[in-house]
């Protein structure tokens, strides 16, 4: 009954080829968007933007990215820190040589040299497939971990490795502010969502999935499997990439290659398989679960007063934690965007169902 | 009416994310705790931990607080890791009625992180015996304070004391790291000490966490260093020290800064890591000093204690643990005195640990005597004390085999400026002139 869609006609190609053809859709996805960008920001305090709203954007970015080579064009991969450290670091380094650029040129650059470096790991792919291909794009990682920690002049010389990003200002208006760092953050995940969407309905995201699904078959109907496969290792690392220069410049502010480290990959991988392989709104469900859930659960206890350990709250977290993604893993192997389509489709009859 | 109310509820139930649902009365002081408890470095971690809150609990218990003003505090685990530190920090600095009195992140890379924020959130951190190496220099690191000592203090007292056994010139020193902002910090200082002196360098990086170091210990076994120094932090040492036994590397030969000269560190390899040394940066593993004694009686016998046994009260990361706790309660006190007996807020215990001095009148006072050494800091110097001794793992304990050795600022002070004067200009940070705040 919430969720019927009766009566909606669609008269021409152009409405039933819509970014959200029903108008339920349309309407949620603009109260949505009202509600991040009016109402949040009255009403979150500072440590909800900088603990919890602006960690979760930036990796649910990292995520769609992610999800556009995973999901979508089906080539595994965990190189995904490594990207983002290149684009981190590739950010710092024009920002620091070339300090009167725009912050979003600098971003669009090192997200274009992360696209580079994403190509060029994307090359294996042409010969190898699923774990194999995920074994190959590991090396990125250790290659990345160590030309970033060895090589003095990415660092700009610093003596300890560890690299400081200059203060971001956008035509004039510093960035530095909470409130100021959430909206520039929710601005371009808006924006790289948006794109990314469009992109999967394209004929590009139609050549990825069908590569996902069969390249053999896609080759047959005439998909060039080396455009497909590294146009969407490009256009994936081009998103990661922007991804680490925000979570490096407006998250932390100060990192080193541990903070990209193959840890930031496997849970990269983890929010994508669990929110919901090639679905974009799985990205975010994804990156929520993961991001969100272990800071709710080590402050349950603190809410109610329960007088815990440190560590064994460390240790709960952990086991509930990994319980939870069994469980929503079993009871859902398809994602937790899965588990949003099949509540919709329940909507459209309940409360009066057959 | 209506609005208004529902308007308040909102944003009780938006701020109650950050703040637990405790009431918090006006005369207390909250200091935030961050520990690891878990992960790789938890050996290490915990009885910091513990020493730390179990003096904060002392405090309470014996004193009534800071003149008055009771002591609150909340754990928050990091896992050593720089994202979930930040989280931590953002959690808990806002808390109790004046704000988090001072951070003690026990991380270089949380450390870093949180430098650039702590200027605008106005919280000092305090990073006693790590952090930032430059960040001595006051003017530029206002709320930094790497209170006695730092890795280039360390890093220079160790090529003092291995320089006392003979002239150095062309001998070989290995500087085994944690390949991390933490093992990187004191290699400028060994580089110039090494065109000094004229030894060679070697530089032997370990991935964190440091369970492997198999390929490391070859070519320690292949160059044969003179000396090797370990930089380790956790789980790393232990195995450092147990692959050094492997590969038949004598101990009198292995030096360890103040974070590799722990129990936990040498235990696991019990007698055979006899002769193993460390820095003892102030402190070693005293467990009988009046301040024990008083932890035994006024925290322990209450069953308040942190830690499982009393035993564990002493050792070398429970005193650390617990000489940090006592510097953020003295810079408290020390605040007190100019600004009233009250709670104090970041910025006070800011000037509190700029102008913090811990006589030996003090330190006896305080039960510490022996184990720390006079701290006295200025606008110009963070750091207040730079001496170490070398201490010796027998088989069983640690006990002191050298004498006191003090930094060489000659050397070490232009450094520090240098790199703050970078960061300064990186940042566009405008040094404040020492000489008119006094």
């Amino acid at each position: 009954m919430f969720y019927r869609e009766n009566g909606q006609f669609k008269t021409r190609y152009i409405d039933d080829q819509a970014l959200l053809p029903i108008a339920q859709d349309r309407w949620f996805m603009v109260a949505l968007l009202a509600v991040v960008f009016l109402v949040i920001p009255f009403f979150a305090s500072e440590y909800l933007f900088r603990a919890i709203l602006i960690p979760f954007l930036i990796l649910a970015l990292a995520a769609v990215g992610l999800n556009l080579l995973v999901g979508y064009c089906g080539q595994i991969s965990l190189g995904t820190g490594a990207f983002m450290m290149v684009g981190a670091y590739a950010a710092f380094n024009i920002a620091t040589r070339i300090p009167e650029l725009n912050i979003l040129l600098v971003f669009a650059l090192a997200g274009l040299i992360s696209t580079v470096a994403g190509m060029f790991f994307g090359i294996p792919s042409l010969r190898i497939k699923g774990l194999y291909l995920a074994v190959a794009t590991l090396a990125a990682q250790f290659f990345c971990d160590w030309l970033f920690s060895r090589v003095k002049w990415f660092t700009n010389d610093s003596s300890s490795g560890s690299v400081s990003a200059p203060a971001v200002t956008m035509f004039g208006f510093p960035i530095e502010s909470p409130l100021a760092k959430y909206l520039f953050v929710l601005s371009l995940v808006v924006f790289f969502s948006l794109v990314a969407k469009n992109l999967v309905r394209s004929h590009i995201g139609r050549s990825w999935m069908a590569t996902r699904d069969m390249d053999v078959a896609a080759e047959i109907i005439g998909i060039r499997p080396v455009f497909a496969k590294l146009s969407a290792f490009a256009v994936s690392s081009f998103i990661v990439g922007v991804a680490g220069a925000l979570w490096g410049f407006v998250h932390l502010g100060s990192w080193e290659p541990a903070a990209f480290d193959v840890n930031r990959s496997f849970s990269l991988l983890f929010m994508v398989i669990i929110g919901g392989l090639g679905s974009i709104l799985g990205s975010f469900l994804g990156a929520a679960f993961i991001v969100l859930l272990p800071i709710v659960l080590t402050q349950i206890p603190h809410w109610f007063g329960i007088p815990i350990s440190t560590a064994t709250g460390a240790h709960l977290e952990a086991m509930i934690f990994g319980a939870l993604i069994v469980f929503f893993l079993i009871v859902e192997p398809h994602g937790l965007a899965r588990l949003w389509a099949v509540a919709k489709d329940k909507l459209r009859l309940w409360p009066f169902p057959h | 009416m209506n609005f208004k109310s529902a308007v308040l509820a909102v944003t009780a139930v938006s701020t109650l994310l950050g703040s637990a649902a405790i009431a918090q009365t006006p005369m207390e002081q909250f200091v935030p705790v961050l520990v690891y408890r878990t992960g790789a470095y938890a050996p290490n971690g915990i009885p910091w931990a513990n020493g730390f809150v179990d003096y904060l609990k002392l405090i309470n218990e014996r004193d009534g607080g800071i003149n008055g003003v009771k002591l609150t505090f909340e754990e928050c685990e990091t896992a050593y890791a720089t994202d979930k530190g930040v989280e931590c920090y953002e959690r808990l600095k806002g808390k109790g009625p004046t704000g988090a009195t001072a951070f003690n992140p026990l991380s270089t890379g949380v450390t870093f992180a949180i430098s650039d924020k702590a200027p605008v959130d106005k919280v000092p951190i305090f990073t006693t015996g790590y952090g930032r190496s430059e960040s001595v220099n006051g003017s530029v690191f206002q709320w930094n304070f790497p209170l006695m000592g730092t890795y280039w203090t360390g890093a220079d007292i160790l090529v003092q004391h291995v320089s006392s056994k003979g002239s150095l010139k062309g001998k070989k020193i290995a500087l085994v790291y944690h390949d991390s902002p933490f093992g990187k910090e004191p290699i400028p200082v060994m580089e110039e000490h090494a065109k000094k002196h004229g030894f060679e360098l070697v530089k032997l990086p370990v991935t964190h966490p440091g369970l492997e170091q198999k390929a490391t210990w070859l070519q320690v076994r292949q160059q044969k260093p003179d000396y090797v120094f370990l930089w380790g932090w956790g789980a790393m040492n232990s195995t450092a020290i147990k692959e050094a036994i492997a590969v038949g590397y004598p101990r009198l030969q292995m030096y360890g800064v103040w974070w590799s000269a722990a129990e936990q560190d040498t235990q696991p390899a019990e007698a055979a890591a006899k002769g193993y040394n460390g820095l003892a940066f102030q402190h070693s593993s005293e467990r009988d000093n009046i301040v024990h004694k008083d932890m035994a009686k006024n925290v322990y016998a209450k069953n308040k204690g942190t830690a499982g046994n009393v035993k564990d009260v002493g050792g070398v990361l429970y005193n650390r643990g617990m000489i940090s706790a006592m510097l953020v309660v003295e810079a408290v006190r020390t605040a007190q005195t100019k600004y009233g007996k009250k709670p104090m807020t970041g910025e006070q215990v800011r000037w509190g640990a700029e102008n913090l001095n811990i006589d030996n009148a003090r330190i006896k006072a305080m039960g510490f005597e022996g184990i720390l050494q006079p701290i006295k800091t200025s606008c110009n110097d963070h750091e207040g004390a730079r001496k170490a001794r070398i201490h010796t793992w027998d088989g069983k304990g640690w006990s002191y085999t050298s004498d006191w050795y003090e930094a060489d600022m000659k050397m070490l002070r232009p450094m520090i400026d240098a790199q703050a004067a970078k960061y300064a200009a990186d940042k566009k940070i405008t040094p404040v002139n020492c000489a008119k705040t006094g």
